[in-house]
């Protein structure tokens, strides 16, 4: 039966409906519309249900793949759900922003013929099915513990822990530093490829398990985790990687230049967007430049374009291919017109009355692979030209942020101030402190992070239940 | 959400002292640090120097000057009113230790956050000088608290309504070459922060100046506050904002200061004209 129902498999995936580029350039709402559920029923008919589904090896948090697929298949979208659930707690979020490439479709036996199954695109269906008529009533949570656990941001890792061991019947508070939860999910990915409503859904959801958010609270300042560890049974530090940081050539104090960080804050997380509706102004070019060639660079320089940019070029020193942003970002950013000046280093950016003017940039030969695996980018001598712009938005990734590091006594750290933490485990160097997330990994992926924030959670309950 | 438990008009017709129920901030700030607030779900971020702190009330003070929209907008705020958001104590606070003499120079209504670092400097045991300065006899605000916290006071004014005639750095130069000094803070406006370092240089004196550059989060995540100090990237708001005067690039600060200010009139006008506002003679 299986090898019948193969032959009349499709090599595609189907298609997904999106915004036309034309139109989306200049607004903010979500690029990709998803699947509805006849789509969703079709693809689902895809899944060859493996015996070993390779795809959930593929999942850092291992959700039921086939599965779910297969509760798509037969309509039943609750029961999807439900089992998604099991084992993530953010499917809205991963659906959307996870590089499905690199992990569960990477491993799915039909992409070795052709497409494999859209599996982001189901879980994203699965998700906002749900959201519209689920509530989170159906979470199962144990009896309460007695025992109290800090988390300590509430990016992807800290919500993930939390939510794990809220289900486990332990009493939560969460600290954010910032107005809002959600962490980069709030402040750094964009509206138009991350609607904030998504993530504010899930935030209540978390709120309607008893799990407590305290925002503005600065943990390094307002409190410190020795005085958490007094009160609290356990702690996890979800702080991410939020440092921005600079390339250290001339001009790059020029009024105009942003970090990554900055510029989506504001756009994102203050909705400058909507200025003067709302207090918080954006500096819009005429002609962007972003240096750098990741998933942020790609958001700032759709923003951009979106802000009213007529321009927006990507400056980045490999080819396309060593590209770490996904893919599909880098398509949708090719129709919206964003303009990809590869093999491309930034020298200098130059000036005019204090504001930015243009930027020199140098072409780059790539020659053999570094350690990364990815050819070793050198100046060409001679190929120096000017790109003329007015805003240029620094996005070559961030460093770990020292509020939490530098308060926290018996915390040990690596040399570049990340926090040493067991992969498996979350463990720091202090008893009842675990980690997570970009704070200890270095700036990575959502799924990565609750990943972490799963783990840590695990080892977690387990180091409760013993003390 | 934080409650103003007081609201003072201390300098006719735009300066206002809040004094607002922040138990937890209050507990652990010191003084050289600040707060971001924003004042409602539409609201920018904007940090306010510390004015006041006190643990034991659980409350901290903050002086604002009704100069842009947020500030005029928080200008309507009064007692029993609630602001949205208040996250602190951010930054280094200033250091405290027994310098020996010290002169703090205050321009506008920076006297305000120099207030409880003069009584922390006091209480340190050093002899705290003020320099405090305006355009006019009628800009001058804390000048009461300063006489009570220091041990002398010396008042500047552009038009000589009140003490010297001239500004803060004259006084500066002339108490330096008379009775010298062992440390000096500035806290104002960034060309007087820029002008007293210039002065205090070739007296060799270690000057501290507190940088007020525009800040979104205020933890280090945004970078927008940053300061070439002695030719490296600082953040005001983590590393700061308290440097050594003689070592900050004045003129990349000045410039980052005019980013928004077409934008800042803008948002204000759009308010103004929302709110009919008139700005009470």
């Amino acid at each position: 039966m299986t090898e019948n129902n193969s032959n009349k498999i499709s090599l595609i995936k189907t298609p997904i409906p999106e915004q036309d580029p034309a139109k989306r350039r200049s607004n903010f709402e979500e690029v990709t519309l998803g699947y509805t559920p006849e789509m969703a029923m079709k693809e689902a008919e895809r899944c060859l249900q493996c015996k070993k589904p390779l795809c959930v090896e593929g999942c850092l948090v291992h959700i039921p793949i086939p599965q779910f697929i297969k509760a798509i298949k037969q309509g039943d979208f609750k029961k999807a759900i439900d089992l998604i659930k099991t084992a993530s707690f953010l499917p809205a979020v991963c659906g959307r922003v996870c590089p499905q490439e690199d992990q569960c479709e990477k491993y799915c036996t039909l992409g070795k013929k052709g497409e494999p199954v859209a599996i982001g695109r189901l879980e994203r269906f699965a998700a906002d099915y749900a959201m519209q008529s689920w509530n989170g009533a159906g979470i199962e949570i144990s009896k309460p513990t007695g025992k109290k656990v800090a988390i300590v941001g509430s990016g992807p890792s800290g919500l993930t822990c939390a939510y794990d061991l809220a289900r486990l019947g332990h009493k939560i508070i969460i600290f954010e530093a910032l107005h809002e939860a959600g962490g980069v999910l709030m402040y750094g990915i964009p509206e138009f490829r991350l609607p904030k409503r998504i993530v504010s859904h899930e935030i209540n959801l978390l709120k309607d398990m008893d799990v407590e958010i305290i925002t503005n609270a600065v943990i390094g300042k307002l409190i410190t985790i020795d005085e958490i560890m007094e009160q609290f049974d356990a702690c996890f530090i979800g702080t991410g990687a939020g440092l921005p940081k600079f390339m250290g050539i001339e001009g790059e104090n020029l009024n105009g230049v942003y970090s990554a960080n900055e510029f989506l804050t504001r756009a994102n997380l203050m909705r400058a967007y909507a200025f003067p509706e709302y207090d918080t102004p954006i500096k819009i070019g005429k002609r962007v430049a972003v240096i750098g060639g990741g998933n942020v660079a790609i958001d700032a320089v759709r923003t951009a374009i979106r802000l009213g940019a007529k321009e927006a070029t990507i400056i980045y020193r490999r080819s396309e291919k060593e590209m770490p942003a996904r893919k599909e970002e880098i398509h949708h950013a090719k129709e919206e017109g964003v303009i990809f000046e590869l093999c491309t280093s930034p020298v200098k950016i130059i000036g005019e009355d204090g504001w930015v003017k243009a930027i020199e940039c140098v072409r780059m030969d790539l020659c053999e692979a570094d350690e990364s695996g990815r050819r070793r980018p050198m100046p060409a001598k001679g190929s120096e030209f000017q790109l003329p712009v007015d805003i240029v938005i620094v996005a070559i990734g961030t460093g770990p942020n020292p509020l939490v590091p530098q308060s926290t006594s018996k915390l040990a750290l690596n040399d570049c101030g990340y926090i040493i933490a067991g992969e498996e485990t979350g463990q720091t160097s202090r008893e009842g402190v675990f980690a997570g997330g970009d704070i200890v990994t270095g700036a990575a992926t959502v799924i990565l992070a609750m990943g972490a924030g799963k783990k840590a959670a695990k080892a977690i309950h387990e180091y409760l239940i013993h003390v | 959400m934080p409650k103003i438990l007081e609201k003072r008009l201390i300098r006719h017709p735009d300066v206002f002292y809040y004094r607002i129920d922040a138990p937890l901030i209050s507990r652990k700030a010191k003084p050289g640090q600040f707060v971001i607030i924003r004042l409602h779900e539409k609201g920018e971020r904007i940090p306010l120097s510390l004015a006041d702190i006190n643990p034991d009330k659980g409350t901290i003070s903050l002086i604002v000057m009704a100069v842009g929209k947020t500030t005029t907008e928080m200008s309507t705020f009064n007692a029993n009113d609630e602001i949205l958001d208040i996250c602190g104590p951010l930054g280094q606070p200033t250091h405290i230790e027994k310098y020996g003499r010290v002169i703090l120079v205050g321009g506008g209504f920076g006297v305000a956050p120099l207030y409880p670092i003069a009584r922390s400097l006091k209480e340190a045991g050093n002899e705290v000088v003020v320099i405090m300065g305006a355009r006019s006899k009628d800009l001058l605000i804390y000048e009461n608290e300063m006489q009570q916290a220091c041990d002398k006071v010396l008042i500047t004014t552009d038009d000589g309504s009140k003490g010297t005639k001239g500004v803060v750095t004259t006084a500066l130069k002339q108490e330096l070459e008379q009775n010298g000094a062992n440390m000096i803070m500035a806290v104002g406006p960034a060309i007087m922060m820029k002008y007293v370092s210039e002065t205090t240089k070739s007296f060799g004196i270690k000057t501290f100046v507190s940088l007020n550059s525009i800040m979104i989060d205020g933890t280090g995540m945004c970078g927008g506050c940053r300061v070439s100090v002695g030719g490296k990237t600082r953040f005001a708001c983590t590393d700061g904002p308290d440097f050594d005067g003689h070592l900050v690039d004045w003129d990349i600060l000045i410039n980052r200061q005019k980013t928004y200010l077409n934008e800042e009139r803008e948002s204000f006008e759009a308010w103004k004209k929302r709110h009919a506002f008139v700005i009470c003679e």
